[in-house]
């Protein structure tokens, strides 16, 4: 059982993590035009070079 | 039932006239520009607007919107809305200016963005502690057991204190003021369930409840996030329309100035095709005026110096300067709309299905969870036990489902509405909606297109035709652009006119072969007036000829009319314009039940007289007279190309141009208030089998999971099967 010290902890740090990359994306904005972003990606307009 | 605590029921009621208020402020330093953008729909549209903007002079960035449909767009000072619309005009997009103060209140929805994070923050605690929990459940014991109790504790505590406290915060401010709300049982729940469980925890007890105390959290912020949305959505764009109608005019030379820096004495320029802003009287300038937004009068009226004006007519021939009388909140539009104000308050105190729900729910819980405390506590004398087991009532009952049961309709059903054109404004419109049984029609505006279309186009003569359609395309008036859109539909080449001047008020003339030819008013060429809208040609000494003109019905008006009378409701047409006009549209879209000539108030109290009657009238109009009407109505509905007055006041707004939905918003309203009582009796299926259990004893934590869980997911697809037809 002693495998528990380890695992819990273990467990909730990787949910954390998620919770925490959540709000960045919260935060960033990044919610706040979910169709665009769903048509966005198919433009051919960065294909052979990043955005500037 | 989330908006039991702050009293004001309608949030685009609340946030109008706020709207204005900040509009009020100043007028918008051209930073950032904002375009609403109707016609987008793909990925294709996305880079090809930002390219055109992109392109203009002075823009330094250009970003879609593909949600809002709308651009915002940084460029330099100096650069006008105008022109990147007209850019976007030529690489084939509609684009319309919106009003960037009127709009920067909700741009960042701070208070959806603070619930989502709760949402996340007690998602990831409930699973947490469920993970820990089904570790219990399946047999930890003695210390084993202790520590995951201890663990799912540290996790639940500070969770339920951040994200439980929007439950906390209506429940104790209805409790403040000595009433009950659905948030009093839910935060009495998740206060119990935790505090005991710390209790027993102590006590190295068997059942702790932090998975419970979580998951109804879970579930209910997940239920208020939904509410939340379906109101913003409908709030922005309820903003926007507001934003689209910016506050602005010409000054006397030209120069643009804000409405809300004028005053009475001001002068200021109106140009054929303006709305007034404000009262006045006209200094200068000779025109006919539009007045069909205030009184439905489907014909222009003549205007020259000295006619009073009001706010809210259209210029439609000649440039007028106005001098103004009454500016703001002192307009004859605005003062109507205040009149509006207090028709609402009436329907604001329409009680929703879910406040009705939490009425007779809220005491119920209270009573069994009290009554299982001293009946348990009086047959086994066990406080412990007993409160132990009055807290599982509690969590048991505690309203998941219901919760759950009206947010999740009313997203799926104004989401249907949505993209079938229909913009869901009042959060218990669908309901009121619903219980219609007699729908009211305006007829300028609504059932018609309030544009006149030609009649009889065969009757004429070519020449008179071409003569007349010569001078008609100078014009800008109305029945002119009718006229030569339907020679130029009809292949008519215009005769050789020459010397065309319009002469404002009156009509035009010009020169044909050395003879003077006139087209416009009937006292100006020596016609007699007749009874129908027509524009009247003289050719020389020729008897004149009058074009006759009808208002073209809106599309869909005729099936709305046939689908609605389908479904066994009463139809009325109601306007304030003559009786042949009224007539001859009654006949058109088939309505038997007509009155013409009415007053705005005569159309309020008409709506009265039906509802005294025990009538659930249903409300579709435009115009600034149909406002009082819209707003007593039981429910109501207007067109996108009405006034903003009447908009605010409606309860369902049609973005699109047909009168289709109106009928398609009354089923669908039918089947979402099915769905919600559906709902409710899932709830209380679930509930009829848990309480006796849990009354007995024989509640577990797991079996607490299981019921909370199972019947929020049973209520959550049902509500789903809505927005699947």
């Amino acid at each position: 059982m002693n495998v528990l010290v380890y695992l819990i902890p273990i467990s909730l740090i990787l949910g954390g993590l998620a919770l925490v990359g959540f709000f960045w994306a919260l935060k960033t904005r990044q919610f706040d035009d979910p169709d665009g972003d769903s048509q966005r990606f198919l433009t051919e307009d960065y294909d052979d070079k990043p955005k500037p | 039932m989330t908006a039991a605590p702050q009293i004001a029921a309608c949030p685009a009621c609340a946030v109008a006239p706020m709207a204005q208020a900040v509009s009020a402020d100043s007028i918008p330093t051209h930073e950032a520009l904002y375009l609403a953008l109707p016609g987008i729909h793909c990925g294709g549209c996305i880079s090809a607007v930002e390219r055109a903007l992109m392109a203009e002079p002075g823009v330094n960035s250009a970003r879609v919107n593909l949600t809002l449909k709308r651009a915002t767009i940084e460029a330099d000072t100096g650069v006008e809305p105008r022109q990147l619309v007209d850019a976007l005009a030529r690489a084939g997009y509609e684009a319309r200016e919106l009003d960037g103060v009127a709009l920067s209140a909700t741009q960042t929805d701070k208070q959806g963005r603070a619930l989502l994070m709760r949402l996340a923050v007690a998602g990831f605690a409930m699973m947490n502690v469920m993970l820990l929990s089904v570790a219990v459940w399946s047999g930890a014991t003695e210390a084993t057991r202790d520590m995951f109790h201890w663990i799912s504790g540290a996790i639940a505590l500070p969770t339920i204190a951040f994200s439980a406290q929007p439950f906390f915060v209506n429940a104790w401010s209805a409790l403040r003021v000595r009433r009950l709300n659905m948030d009093v049982p839910i935060s009495l729940a998740i206060i119990l369930a935790a505090g005991m469980s710390i209790y027993e925890t102590s006590l190295g007890g068997q059942h702790a409840y932090f998975d419970a105390a979580l998951s109804l959290t879970f579930f209910l912020l997940a239920g208020r996030y939904l509410d939340h949305r379906t109101r913003s959505v409908a709030r922005s764009a309820a903003e926007e329309l507001t934003a689209l109608e910016v506050p602005r005019t010409l000054d006397e030379n030209g120069e643009p100035i804000a409405v809300v820096e004028l005053s009475v004495g001001d002068r200021i320029r109106v140009l054929p095709g303006a709305r007034l802003p404000v009262d006045g009287v006209i200094v200068s300038g000779n025109s006919e005026l539009d007045r069909s937004l205030l009184t439905g009068e489907s014909q222009p009226v003549a205007a020259g110096p000295d006619t009073a004006v009001s706010a809210g007519e259209v210029n439609l021939t000649g440039p007028l300067i106005v001098r103004v009388s009454a500016a703001g909140q002192d307009t004859s539009l605005r003062r109507m709309a205040n009149l509006v104000a207090i028709a609402e308050s009436g329907r604001n105190r329409y009680t929703s299905l879910a406040d009705k729900a939490a009425r007779i729910y809220a005491p119920l819980v209270h009573t069994l969870a009290f009554v299982a405390f001293v009946g348990w506590f009086w047959a086994s004398g066990d406080a412990r036990l007993s409160m132990n087991i009055a807290v599982a009532v509690l969590i048991i009952t505690c309203p998941c489902a219901l919760g759950l049961a009206v947010p999740a309709v009313a997203t799926a059903a104004s989401g249907r509405l949505f993209r079938a054109g229909m913009l869901v404004k009042n959060a218990t419109a669908m309901e009121r909606l619903a219980q219609v049984d007699t729908v009211v029609f305006d007829k300028t505006g609504t059932l018609t297109m309030g544009a006149p279309e030609l009649e009889n186009l065969a009757q004429y003569s070519e020449t008179e035709m071409a003569v007349a359609c010569a001078l008609a395309e100078g014009s800008g008036h109305p029945l002119a652009v009718a006229l030569a859109r339907a020679a130029s539909a009809a292949g008519i080449k215009p005769a050789p006119v020459s010397d065309i001047t319009e002469e404002p008020g009156q009509g035009i003339k010009g020169f044909l072969n050395g003879e003077i030819v006139r087209l416009g008013r009937p006292g100006w060429v020596g016609a007699v007036p007749s009874q129908v809208t027509a524009t009247y040609l003289k050719t020389g000494d020729n008897a004149p000829v009058a074009f006759t003109f009808c208002d073209a019905l809106r599309p869909g008006a005729r099936d709305t009319i046939a689908a609605l009378s389908a479904r066994g409701l009463d139809i009325v047409l109601l306007s304030g314009d003559v009786s042949g006009a009224v007539a001859d549209v009654a006949e058109r879209v088939g309505i038997s039940a007509w009155e013409a000539h009415m007053l705005p108030e005569d159309k309020a109290a008409r709506i009265a007289i039906l509802s005294s009657a025990g009538r659930k009238v249903l409300m579709v109009g435009d115009g600034l007279n149909d406002t009082a009407a819209l707003a007593s109505a039981h429910a109501s509905i207007s067109p996108a190309s009405a006034l903003e007055a009447a908009r605010v006041v409606s309860d369902i707004v049609l973005l699109g141009n047909s009168l289709e939905p109106v009928a398609q918003a009354v089923s669908v309203a039918k089947s979402a208030t099915r769905r919600i009582k559906e709902n409710f009796a899932i709830a209380a299926i679930y509930n009829l089998v848990a309480i006796p259990l849990a009354l007995a004893g024989f509640a577990t934590p797991l079996f607490a999971a299981l019921a909370m869980s199972a019947s929020s997911i049973s209520v959550s697809l049902n509500a789903l099967r809505l927005g699947r037809k």
